[in-house]
């Protein structure tokens, strides 16, 4: 119809770039100079406690709140000079569903496809598509009220795929999630990933940052504080480390030499309640030390190799934990 | 504008040169119809939304026959003429006000969002609920010229000033209803809405000549009554119902609602668009 034809844009620009991207609410700078480059097919999680500024930067980018300073580019348009481009590029999936919930899941369907120029047959078509591949097919005709949170969370997805934007913007994707419906969700996002699409995230999850991101970044207080893949970021942080609870008490002495005989590294001992903590580099030396205090007739009542927990990142980056965060304002 | 068929993998930088600079004038029509259909499935699922325009037309036309007929126009039925068109424009103007304050409960809501960053013309989301109040606005003056026709009225102007009236009622509320689509964009919650719609909507009816004929006023509220775009929609109506005739009042009235939608639409979409 009234395609605008330019020069082809060189392969190499990126899905997401910011310069310097500034949000004041009121006096408080939400969002406080972040540079960000999303290369188009990767999965880049945004990962920070609540009030960092995560949905702020997600709200800029996909021209739901104006950019105060800096400037953004999704695959080469300005964010603020070209919006209407910018929105036929993206789609939005927010932290609260952003469907109406009056209207039953096809309806909603219908609607955003509609309103993004489907004729009436085509919207119906790729709303029973996307119902049935989200598995909300025996739903379709019920009303959102009546969803579940994984239910919505699904629903919105596929609204955001409608047009299939070549970028997707997902905001906190699984907070509030059952640990299964999570799990579908992952499933789905990497899903998008494999059909081309680029994927933004945001987290308040190391471990979903973890397991779906090629590369994070770490937001704290409006600013970015790291930036890489999982595993630099979690190297960066230290190791994940051994917990053991001895069966008997007494048999410390000897349980933590043949510990140290194993990992090298020195345990900290909780003679009180029996426990050792060491420092693990691989997870899958925890089962030497297993069989070695098996031969030596150590029992243990209780093993658990832990990893880095987000707010341990978080001490290792800022200097301070997850919690002192002030709550996102940011409406 | 469909690019369902796109293959995403070969999308992204390449999406970006098959995009469109802006919305055409037709697809901004389209967007609105479309968002006009969403908000009657709304209506539908909440029955609550016909309430102002079943109920008030047919209980404020027999009230005010009454209270106001002896005293106004010496009995009831005379008074009809002069009342009907009167509570037909009141009854729209209530009808437009719940136009702004669910507008405001809309927006509140996380659909906007979704509506916000599609690529769609800004003035849909306003547009669209508005044209679908068109319904509320045909049930009201139907009811209204029903009730008065049951109590007596008698119009002149036969069905087809009727309708005429009833269609110019149902345009003047449309636009009428632009006045509180602004306050509703730029209101802080609902109540507040609610609120200052209220403050401009009784002056506007009580103050015009929609239940007391202007001569009756002192000369200073004889002014106000004379410019306000309210009581050239009573007039209009009045002529087209009772004598069935086309006169400047119409005119004027048509006007006046072309003033209304061009200061107010605008403002509007500008504080809407401001609001993201």
């Amino acid at each position: 119809m009234y395609a605008v034809t330019t020069s082809p844009t060189p392969p190499t620009t990126s899905a997401v770039r910011t310069e310097g991207l500034v949000k004041a609410f009121g006096g408080r700078r939400a969002v406080d100079g972040i540079d960000l480059e999303v290369f188009p097919g990767e999965i880049f999680g945004v990962l920070g406690p609540n009030g960092a500024g995560k949905t702020t930067v997600l709200r800029m980018l996909a021209t739901l709140l104006a950019i105060d300073e800096g400037r953004a580019e999704i695959f080469g348009v300005d964010v603020r000079e070209r919006p209407h481009v910018v929105r036929q590029l993206i789609g939005l999936t927010g932290q609260y569903a952003s469907v109406d919930e009056n209207l039953t899941a096809t309806e909603n369907l219908v609607l955003f496809g509609r309103l993004q120029g489907l004729r009436r047959a085509d919207a119906r078509g790729t709303a029973a598509r996307l119902l049935d591949r989200f598995g909300l097919g025996d739903a379709a005709s019920r009303p959102i009220s009546q969803f579940s949170g994984g239910m919505r969370r699904r629903l919105d997805l596929a609204a955001s795929l409608i047009t299939r934007p070549p970028l997707i913007f997902l905001d906190e994707p699984t907070t509030g999630l059952d640990p299964r419906t999570r799990g579908q969700m992952w499933d789905t996002i990497r899903e998008l990933v494999d059909d081309g699409a680029t994927v933004l995230l945001t987290t308040q999850y190391l471990d979903e940052a973890d397991q779906l991101a090629d590369r994070i970044a770490v937001i704290d207080a409006g600013r970015k504080v790291a930036e890489g893949t999982p595993d630099e970021l979690k190297s960066s942080v230290g190791d994940s480390s051994l917990h053991l609870l001895l069966a008997d008490p007494t048999q410390l002495a000897a349980a933590a030499e043949t510990v140290r005989r194993q990992l090298g590294g020195e345990p900290v001992l909780t003679p009180e309640r029996g426990r050792i903590t060491v420092p693990l580099e691989r997870a899958d030396r925890a089962a030497d030390v297993l069989t070695a205090l098996r031969t030596a007739g150590i029992s243990l009542s209780s093993m658990s190799v832990q990893k880095p927990s987000l707010d341990e990142v978080f001490l290792a980056l800022t200097g301070h934990d997850t919690h002192s965060e002030t709550q996102e304002t940011a409406a | 504008m469909t690019t369902l068929l796109t293959d995403p993998a070969t999308t992204g930088a390449h999406r970006a040169d098959t995009t469109h600079p802006s919305v055409s004038p037709a697809d901004a029509v389209r967007q609105t119809m479309t968002m006009a259909w969403r908000a009657t499935l709304k209506m539908r699922r909440n029955g609550e939304q016909f309430f102002d325009v079943t109920i008030q037309p047919i209980l404020f036309t027999a009230m005010f026959a009454f209270i106001f007929g002896g005293a106004i126009a010496g009995d009831v039925g005379s008074y009809l003429p002069l009342m009907i068109p009167g509570i037909l424009a009141q009854t729209t103007l209530t009808a437009c006000m719940a136009t702004g304050v669910q507008l405001r409960e809309d927006m509140d809501k996380g659909v906007f969002d979704r509506f916000k960053s599609l690529p769609i013309a800004r003035i849909a989301p306003l547009a669209g609920p508005m044209v679908a109040d068109l319904l509320r606005y045909g049930i009201a003056a139907t009811l209204t010229f029903l009730m008065g026709l049951l109590m007596g009225y008698r119009p002149g102007g036969g069905v087809l000033g009727v309708i005429a009236g009833a269609v110019l009622a149902m345009i003047a509320g449309w636009s009428l209803a632009w006045v509180f689509a602004w306050v509703g964009t730029i209101g802080r919650s609902a109540q507040g809405v609610q609120g200052i719609s209220m403050m401009i909507m009784f002056p506007l009816t009580f103050l015009s000549n929609a239940f007391v004929p202007v001569e009756t006023l002192p000369g200073w509220l004889a002014a106000f009554v004379q410019v306000n775009p309210v009581s050239h929609v009573v007039s209009a109506i009045r002529d087209l119902a009772n004598t069935g005739t086309l006169t400047a009042e119409v005119g004027w009235a048509l006007a006046a609602c072309a003033i209304v939608v061009a200061i107010f639409a605008p403002l509007s979409v500008a504080a809407f668009r401001r609001r993201m």
